[in-house]
C-alpha cells in the first residue's frame, strides 16, 4: 500500500522538474521517463505485494476536510485494473522518448509530459480511494489532465474542438457522479464507500444506478454516450491515446463494477440495460469503425466496440446475480474483467503501433499508406499482434476473454424458468461483432502494410525508433502470454469475482471455477501455435521457392505492367460491401457523375457519427438558436450588468431566506 | 466601548457616501483608506484588548489602511488618471441610491434572526450598507481603479460582519481573507497597467470581447 502511495507521488511529480527548471537538457524528458518508470516499478511492486498479502491493504487517516477520512484500500478488483494501467503508463512513457522527442516539440513537450504523469497518478489514486470525495477529486484530476493531453497540439483547430467536446462530456458525467454519490450518501458527499453487498436494492437504488450508468458510461464510451470519444482519441498524441483508450475508458467500467458491488441484491433490469447497451455499442461501434479512414478514429471506434463487449459480460454477470445463477456470474464477470485487462493491452499496442505509422508517414489517413510491411517490419509485427488479439482470434488474449463471455451467454441458455434464457442471443451478437472486427482489421492491415505505397511519404517511411519498439514490446508480450497461458490469470479473476460478489463463496450451490471453463482453451492455444508454426514453415518453404522470382514487382499487380498505386484496392472499396449493408446506420455523402463518356470524376465520402452528427448536433443547433436572445440580452459582455445580477441575486436570497 | 464602536460605524457610513459622491480618484482612495483604518480599530472597540483583537487590528490597519492605498495611489500616479469622468449613473443618483440602500439596510436588519445582544446594534445595518455600496461602486463606475475601490468597500462590509464573529473565527480565516484581498489588489494593479497600455484608457467597457 505504501509502495502504491509512493508510486502515485512519483508519477505525479515526474513532470515537475522540467516545469521548474527550464534549462534541463532535453526538456527534462530523461528525468521524466526515469521518474515515471520508477513510479510504475513501485506501483507494480505494490500491486504484487498487495496480491501476495504483504503489508496493510487499507490506510485510514483522518483528514482536514470535515466528515470524511482518507480511506485507501487495495483489493484484487482494483489490482486487475491497476496492472494494465501501470503497464500502459510505463510503455507510453518509454514510447514518448522516440515519438515526441523534446527537440522536435519544444513548445508543449513539458506540459504534455507533466499531464501524462499526473493522469497516471490520478488513475492510480482513483483505483485505491474508497471515499467519495477523494474518488471525485481523483476523477476530476484524471479528467482534466486528460483534457490537456487531448489538446496537446492546441495550434490545430481539430484538437481544440476535440478538447472542447471532451471537457463538456466529462463534466456532464462528473455532474451525474456528484448526484450519484450524494444520493448514495443520503445527501452527504463525504462518505466512505459502503461495504460490499451492504445496500438493499430498494429506495433510491434505481436512480443511483441510472446516474452511475450515465456518468460512468459517458467516461467509458458506451454507445449513445460515446460522442466525445472518436475525436478526442484521434486528436491526442498516440501514447496519450493509448492511455486514454486503454486505461481511462476502463475507469468508467471500474466505477460501474464497484457501484454494483455495493448492493446485496441487484434487480434484473440493471443487467438487461447493461446487456442492451453493450450489444448496441458493440455492433454499432464496429460498423462505424469499418467505415473510418483515419486510423486513429478507427481504433477509437473499436474502443466503443470493446467497451460494448465488456458491458455484455458485466450485464450477463449482473443478470446471473439477479436470478441467482452463479455460472453466469463467474464467467460473465471473469470475461468482462479479463477483457478489461486485454483491451488495455492490445488497444494500447494498436495505438502505439498506429502512432509509429503516423510518425513514419506523417498522416493518419490510411489511404496514404501502403506497403509499410517492408519499411516498418517491427511496427507491422506489433500491429498484427494487436489486430489478431482485438479480433478475438486464438491463440491471443482477446480470444480468451470473449470465450468466457460466450460461456456466460450459453450458460444462460441452460437456465430454465428464470426468464433470462433470452440472453443467449448475446452470443450471436458477439459473433457478429467479432466477424466485423476481423473484416475491419483485414482492411486496415491490408491497406496500411500490404500493397504498394500510395503516396510519396509512404515510400519514405522509416522504422520506429528503438525506444518506441521497446515501449511496445511488453504489451505484445502480455498479449501473447495471456493468450497462451490463460490459466495463470484465472486465480486473480476468481479473487476479483469474490471481491465483487462475496456471497458467492458461502453459497450452498457449487459454482464452476474459471479454470474448468478455460480447459478447452489450452488445446485451442496449442493447436493455434501449431497452426502458426505450420504457416511459418510453409512460408519459409514458399519463400525459398520464390527466391528466383523478380523482387521489384508491385504487390497486387493484377497483370498490369506498371499499375498506378491508386488502382489498388482502397479502404473505401474494401469496406463498402459490408458497410452498405448497414445503410441505416451510415449514409456517406457521395456524388458520382454519370455521362456517356467518363468525365473527370470526384469521389468523396464523409462518415457522420450517427449519434453525434445526426442527433446531438441538430438538437444543439436548435437550442443555440432558441437561446440566442439569452446571449444577446443577459450575456451582454458588460461587467457592470454581471455584477448587478450578483447583487440582485444576493438581495433576493437575503429577502427570501434572511427573514426570521 | 459601545459608544466608540457606534461612532466608528457612523463614520464608516459617512465615508461610504463620500466615496459615492466624489469624482476625484485620489480622495476616493484616501477615503477608503480612512475607512479601512477606522475598521481596524473596530475589533478592539467591540471586543476589548486581547492578543487576538490586537493582531486583527494590526493586520487590518497595515493592509487596508497603509499597504493597499499606497499601491493604488502609486498606480494612479503611473497611469496619470485623476478623475472618474461620466460614470454609468451620475453622482447625485448614486448618492440617492446609497441613501435608499442605507435606509433599506437599517429596516431590513430588524427582520434578521439575530442574537438578542446584536439587536439594535449598528453592526449589521452598517455591514449591509457597506456591502451594497461596494456593489454600487462596482456597477456604476467605468474606471478599473474605482472598481477596485468598490471591491475594497465590499470587503470592508464583510469585515464588519466578521467582527461580530471575531471571537469564534479562527485567526487563519482572517489572515486568509486579508491575504486574498492584498493579492487581488496587486493583480488588479498589474491588470490596470496592462489595460492602460493596451487601450490608453482605464475604462473597462471595452473589455467585452471575451464573452462566450
Amino acid at each position: 500500500m505504501l509502495l502504491l502511495i509512493g508510486a502515485i507521488l512519483l508519477m505525479a511529480c515526474a513532470g515537475v522538474p522540467a516545469l521548474l527548471i527550464r534549462r534541463l537538457p532535453g526538456g527534462g524528458e530523461g528525468i521524466f521517463t526515469f521518474l515515471l518508470l520508477g513510479g510504475v516499478g513501485l506501483g507494480l511492486a505494490g500491486v504484487v505485494g498487495g496480491l501476495l498479502g504483504a503489508g496493510p491493504d487499507r490506510i485510514d487517516l483522518s483528514w482536514g476536510v470535515p466528515g470524511g477520512g482518507l480511506l485507501l484500500c487495495f483489493d484484487t478488483l482494483s489490482a486487475l485494473f491497476m496492472l494494465p494501467m501501470l503497464l500502459v503508463v510505463g510503455a507510453g512513457g518509454l514510447y514518448g522518448l522516440g515519438y515526441r522527442p523534446h527537440h522536435r516539440f519544444p513548445r508543449n513537450g513539458r506540459r504534455f509530459r507533466f499531464f501524462f504523469g499526473l493522469c497516471g497518478a490520478a488513475l492510480l489514486l482513483l483505483l485505491v480511494s474508497r471515499n467519495s470525495l477523494l474518488f471525485l477529486t481523483a476523477w476530476e484530476m484524471m479528467a482534466l489532465s486528460g483534457f490537456f493531453l487531448v489538446t496537446t497540439d492546441d495550434c490545430l483547430a481539430e484538437s481544440r474542438r476535440a478538447g472542447y467536446l471532451y471537457i463538456v462530456a466529462t463534466h456532464t458525467g462528473s455532474l451525474a457522479l456528484f448526484g450519484m454519490f450524494a444520493l448514495l450518501g443520503r445527501g452527504d458527499l463525504l462518505l466512505r464507500f459502503p461495504a460490499t453487498g451492504s445496500l438493499a436494492a430498494g429506495g433510491p437504488a434505481g436512480i443511483v444506478f441510472a446516474l452511475g450508468l450515465f456518468g460512468f458510461g459517458l467516461k467509458a464510451g458506451l454507445m449513445p454516450l460515446h460522442v466525445w470519444l472518436p475525436s478526442a482519441h484521434a486528436a491526442a498524441p498516440s501514447h496519450a491515446s493509448a492511455l486514454l483508450s486503454g486505461v481511462m475508458l476502463k475507469v468508467g467500467i471500474y466505477g460501474l463494477v464497484r457501484l454494483i458491488s455495493f448492493y446485496a441484491d441487484v434487480p434484473a433490469w440493471w443487467g438487461w440495460t447493461l446487456l442492451g447497451m453493450g450489444v448496441v455499442s458493440g455492433v454499432a461501434g464496429v460498423v462505424q469503425a469499418l467505415a473510418q479512414h483515419d486510423i486513429k478514429r478507427l481504433l477509437a471506434y473499436h474502443s466503443v466496440e470493446n467497451i460494448g463487449i465488456i458491458a455484455i459480460g458485466l450485464g450477463l454477470a449482473v443478470l446471473g446475480r439477479a436470478v441467482g445463477y452463479s455460472t453466469m456470474v463467474v464467467f460473465g464477470l471473469g470475461g468482462a474483467l479479463l477483457h478489461v485487462v486485454n483491451h488495455g493491452m492490445f488497444k494500447s499496442l494498436l495505438f502505439l503501433s498506429a502512432g509509429s505509422v503516423v510518425h513514419g508517414v506523417g498522416s493518419r489517413e490510411i489511404e496514404k499508406c501502403g506497403g509499410l510491411l517492408k519499411r516498418q517490419p517491427w511496427t507491422a509485427f506489433y500491429f498484427l499482434v494487436g489486430a489478431v488479439a482485438i479480433c478475438g482470434l486464438p491463440p491471443l488474449n482477446g480470444f480468451v476473454s470473449e470465450w468466457l463471455i460466450f460461456m456466460a451467454a450459453f450458460a444462460a441458455g441452460h437456465s430454465q424458468g428464470s426468464g433470462i434464457a433470452l440472453t443467449v442471443l448475446a452470443a450471436p451478437a458477439l459473433a457478429l461483432i467479432g466477424a466485423l472486427a476481423l473484416a475491419c482489421f483485414v482492411k486496415v492491415f491490408g491497406i496500411v502494410f500490404l500493397g504498394t505505397p500510395r503516396s510519396e511519404a509512404a515510400t519514405q517511411a522509416h522504422e520506429a525508433a528503438a525506444s518506441m519498439r521497446f515501449g511496445m514490446g511488453p504489451l505484445a508480450l502480455a498479449c501473447i502470454w495471456i493468450g497462451l497461458v490463460p490459466v495463470s490469470i484465472a486465480p486473480l479473476l476468481r479473487r476479483a469475482t469474490l471481491d465483487w460478489f462475496p456471497a458467492l463463496a458461502d453459497s450452498t450451490s457449487p459454482y464452476p471455477s474459471l479454470v474448468d471453463g478455460m480447459r478447452p482453451l489450452i488445446w485451442l492455444s496449442i493447436s493455434g501455435v501449431a497452426l502458426i508454426l505450420l504457416t511459418a514453415v510453409a512460408a519459409g518453404w514458399l519463400g525459398r521457392r520464390s527466391r528466383e522470382a523478380p523482387r521489384d514487382l508491385p504487390t497486387w499487380g493484377c497483370g498490369f505492367a506498371c499499375p498506378p498505386p491508386q488502382a489498388q484496392y482502397s479502404a473505401s472499396s474494401f469496406a463498402d460491401g459490408l458497410v452498405s449493408r448497414f445503410a441505416l446506420a451510415r449514409r456517406p455523402d457521395r456524388a458520382p457523375d454519370r455521362a456517356v463518356f467518363p468525365l473527370p470524376e470526384r469521389f468523396s465520402s464523409h462518415l457522420p457519427d450517427f449519434v453525434f452528427d445526426r442527433v446531438l448536433l441538430p438538437v444543439w443547433r436548435v437550442a443555440a438558436c432558441s437561446f440566442g436572445w439569452f446571449r444577446v440580452i443577459l450575456q451582454n459582455g458588460v461587467t457592470a450588468s454581471y455584477l448587478s445580477y450578483m447583487a440582485l441575486t444576493l438581495l433576493v436570497l437575503l429577502v427570501l431566506f434572511g427573514r426570521k | 466601548m459601545h459608544g466608540l464602536s457606534n461612532l466608528l460605524l457612523i463614520m464608516v457610513i459617512l465615508l461610504n457616501f463620500f466615496t459615492l459622491g466624489s469624482s476625484r480618484l485620489g480622495s476616493c482612495i484616501r477615503a477608503v483608506a480612512i475607512q479601512g483604518a477606522l475598521l481596524a480599530l473596530l475589533p478592539v472597540a467591540a471586543h476589548g484588548w486581547s492578543w487576538h483583537t490586537l493582531l486583527l487590528a494590526g493586520g487590518a490597519f497595515a493592509m487596508k489602511g497603509v499597504l493597499i492605498p499606497w499601491v493604488l495611489l502609486r498606480t494612479i500616479r503611473e497611469v496619470r488618471i485623476r478623475r472618474e469622468i461620466e460614470p454609468l449613473i451620475g453622482y447625485i443618483p448614486t448618492m440617492m441610491l446609497g441613501a435608499l440602500i442605507t435606509s433599506g439596510a437599517f429596516i431590513f436588519a430588524d427582520y434578521l434572526p439575530l442574537l438578542p445582544e446584536h439587536h439594535g446594534d449598528l453592526f449589521i445595518p452598517t455591514s449591509l450598507t457597506t456591502l451594497f455600496v461596494g456593489f454600487l461602486l462596482l456597477m456604476t463606475r467605468r474606471k478599473a481603479i474605482t472598481q477596485v475601490l468598490g471591491y475594497l468597500v465590499l470587503e470592508n462590509g464583510i469585515f464588519i460582519f466578521g467582527i461580530l464573529l471575531a471571537e469564534a473565527m479562527p485567526m487563519m480565516v482572517e489572515a486568509g481573507v486579508l491575504l486574498d484581498l492584498l493579492v487581488g489588489v496587486f493583480v488588479m494593479g498589474i491588470v490596470m497597467n496592462q489595460i492602460n497600455r493596451e487601450f490608453s484608457t482605464l475604462n473597462t467597457e471595452r473589455l467585452s470581447a471575451l464573452k462566450g
